[in-house]
């Protein structure tokens, strides 16, 4: 598959005629969009995706317009539409590109059940991957983000597509959200060029976004398998430590995690049993990026 | 821009599906989609050797769907054994209709079926009692303002929905199958009287298979539900192949329209299958019920309203004519729920109290990876 390769112009000429069509991770995505704001930040997240023809088969068909009626013009709205379906509320329109990534979250974890898909972050080393499954506010995607500035390889920051078979994790590497302090955190560790304008009061708080590192991108078609689980907690003031969890808290927590484990039913339940009895599962409290990742290279 | 409606050529002809190119699966993985008809879909392609052609990530689509189907079937078991529970010591026939029907009659049409209610229906004389029962097991009317309240007290055929405080589910409990108000007044009696037993569960029911049917087209075509019309159009034709084997049941269908005076939906339900999913329907029944069917100039006029509204609800099939067909069988269905001294004043009062926005309630887990409101 070719990268997309195009200028800016272009990318927002596609957007607002029939739709600019790229491959993120296993899924096909045509997104269109009349909102510069959108086109703007698309060229910069995804500027490096492969593109795909024109006549292909897309597993999503996404919208990012201004609502109907007066909020196109007074305190402008964005909204998202799914194939004509729009099942959140508008959004302010600095929040467009946020509402893009939402938005296809919800896309992924509604309709694509040949995976078992957790909360959790992923990255990826030696071709072992660790899944970092925690609740919002756990610390994973800074975490996610640290190691990714590191050289890790990004598989996933929201989301991990466990093969009910095989337990490999299919990459889905996407922009790594940033909340809050985050923001300011990984702008001083990272690359501070990669992160994108913050945008302030979503019911998020203060959310950027962080642009996956290309490597990632190149190698998302490789599927990889989970050596490691491992629940992050920021604690301040904490020393970087990691305690064993035992398998079956490990698979009571992961279940927790999962968004689709009720619909996979006994499969769901298998394909944890047998993740967490492959995969050493650790929690991790910590307060310093550098010594966590110290910890987490060590288990390697 | 009206294209093919490939949904409706395929559910007729799935092999036609094998030489379909990666567009047109897209087209119409998208109407099947927007029709709620992705799992039906999955199930006519599996059920033909075309099968082995379909592209991979189209594969995986159709997977999810029924996935999702299965699941959803299992719950509604488990929720119909807690109303038993709950009404249990009434000891009153309780009838389950449409989407839960099918799941526990067993019927072929529920592998592909996605629904979002329970509907059941009771004795009126018993309705008082139900309600307070299932109060005490939970379900909270989810109609909270006098108006409404009101109005499906008086006027309709069932109570202000129900919804569970724990598990978010939805009941209608119905009393009768049209609103009190409407043209048409099956007697709700006689389909009780006529309603089959699960073998599996004490006081459970589900209507007769020509009740069911008739049940069926008259929500469609007398009671303006038509955002799900196809998908509901489908499943009469699956239950008319499963159950019209022999020519007793179409007999009997005709019959028990007669008794239930449900004529003339059951002439919309026959006309309408046979016109868009080419079922044929057998030449005795079509006779009786052309009976029952309208004079010529409003046939015409039926025809291009149903035709236009019965498409896949996606843009691809969607013109402005639909949009019309459509707000017409809208207004329609409202003139056949209640006369017009009733009618007007419930529009005003609905035109000028806003109703909550159509977005759906995103299920607890999910919010975390779309705006986690509860932990900022």
């Amino acid at each position: 598959m070719k990268p997309l390769d195009l200028k800016p112009g272009e990318i927002a000429r596609l957007l607002r005629s029939n739709g600019l069509r790229l491959q993120i991770g296993p899924f096909a995505v045509s997104l269109r969009s009349r909102l510069r704001r959108v086109a703007e930040q698309i060229a910069f997240f995804y500027g490096d995706y492969p593109r795909i023809e024109a006549d292909a088969f897309v597993d999503f068909h996404i919208q990012i317009n201004n609502p109907a009626g007066l909020r196109h013009w007074v305190r402008p709205q964005a909204i998202f539409s799914f194939d004509g379906f729009k099942p959140f509320k508008p959004l302010p329109e600095d929040q467009a590109f946020a509402m893009f990534e939402w938005g296809l979250n919800w896309c992924i974890a509604t309709t694509s059940h040949q995976f078992l898909i957790t909360h959790a972050a992923v990255v990826a080393k030696n071709g072992q991957a660790i899944i970092f499954p925690g609740e919002p506010g756990a610390g994973k995607s800074t975490l996610c983000a640290a190691l990714v500035s590191r050289g890790w390889q990004l598989l996933s920051d929201e989301m991990a597509l466990i093969d009910p078979g095989d337990l490999s994790i299919t990459p889905v590497p996407r922009p790594i959200g940033l909340k809050n302090e985050s923001i300011a955190i990984m702008k001083n560790y990272g690359d501070e060029t990669l992160v994108g304008p913050p945008v302030t009061d979503t019911i998020k708080g203060t959310v950027a976004h962080m642009r996956p590192p290309a490597d990632s991108i190149v190698h998302a078609d490789r599927d990889t398998r989970p050596g490691y689980i491992i629940f992050p907690t920021y604690s301040a003031a904490a020393d970087s430590q990691l305690d064993k969890v035992e398998k079956t808290r490990a698979l009571v927590r992961i279940a927790e995690q999962s968004f689709n484990y009720h619909i996979l039913g006994r499969e769901g339940f298998r394909t944890v049993e047998r993740l967490v009895s492959r995969c050493p599962a650790f929690d991790l409290r910590y307060s310093q990026l550098d010594s966590a990742i110290a910890e987490i290279d060590a288990l390697l | 821009m009206k294209e093919r409606c490939l949904l409706t050529d395929t559910l007729f002809d799935p092999a036609a599906a094998g030489h379909y190119s990666a567009a047109e699966w897209d087209l119409l993985l998208r109407q099947a989609r927007a029709a709620n008809l992705l799992a039906q879909l999955g199930v006519r392609l599996a059920q033909h050797p075309a099968q082995t052609e379909i592209p991979h990530s189209v594969a995986q689509h159709l997977r999810s769907a029924r996935l999702i189907v299965k699941r959803q079937n299992r719950a509604i078991r488990w929720e119909v054994s807690l109303l038993q529970q709950a009404l249990y010591d009434l000891a009153v026939p309780i009838v389950v209709l449409k989407g839960a029907a099918y799941v526990l009659a067993g019927l072929p049409n529920s592998d592909g079926r996605l629904f979002h209610d329970i509907d059941i229906l009771v004795p009126r004389s018993a309705l008082k009692e139900v309600e307070a029962r299932l109060r005490r097991w939970g379900w909270r009317s989810t109609h909270n303002n006098a108006y409404d309240q009101r109005y499906y007290r008086r006027w309709m055929h069932e109570l202000p929905p129900l919804q569970h405080i724990q598990r978010q589910t939805v009941l209608d409990v119905h009393h009768s199958i049209l609103p009190l108000t409407a043209r048409l007044h099956p007697d709700p009696g006689k389909l009780i009287a006529n309603a089959v037993a699960d073998p599996a569960n004490e006081d459970i029911y589900w209507l007769a298979p020509e009740d069911m049917l008739l049940h069926s087209m008259t929500h469609l075509f007398h009671d303006g539900e038509l955002e799900n019309g196809l998908r509901d159009l489908v499943d009469m034709e699956i239950l008319l192949n499963h159950f019209g084997t022999g020519k007793a049941f179409w007999a009997r269908l005709t019959e028990r329209a007669e008794l239930l005076e449900l004529g003339r939906p059951l002439y919309y339900g026959l006309r309408y299958v046979e016109r868009v999913l080419q079922r044929a329907i057998p030449a005795e029944t079509a006779e009786t019920a052309s009976a029952w069917g309208p004079g010529w100039l409003l046939g015409r006029l039926m025809d291009f309203l149903f035709l236009e509204a019965l498409q896949p609800a996606h843009t691809s099939c969607n013109t402005l004519s639909t949009s019309i067909a459509r707000w017409m069988l809208y207004v329609r269905s409202h003139y056949l729920r209640m006369p017009l001294r009733l009618l007007i004043p419930h529009l005003v009062h609905k035109a000028v109290v806003k109703e909550g926005n159509g977005e759906i309630e995103i299920p607890k887990g999910l919010r975390k990876i779309i705006a986690d409101a509860d932990k900022g």
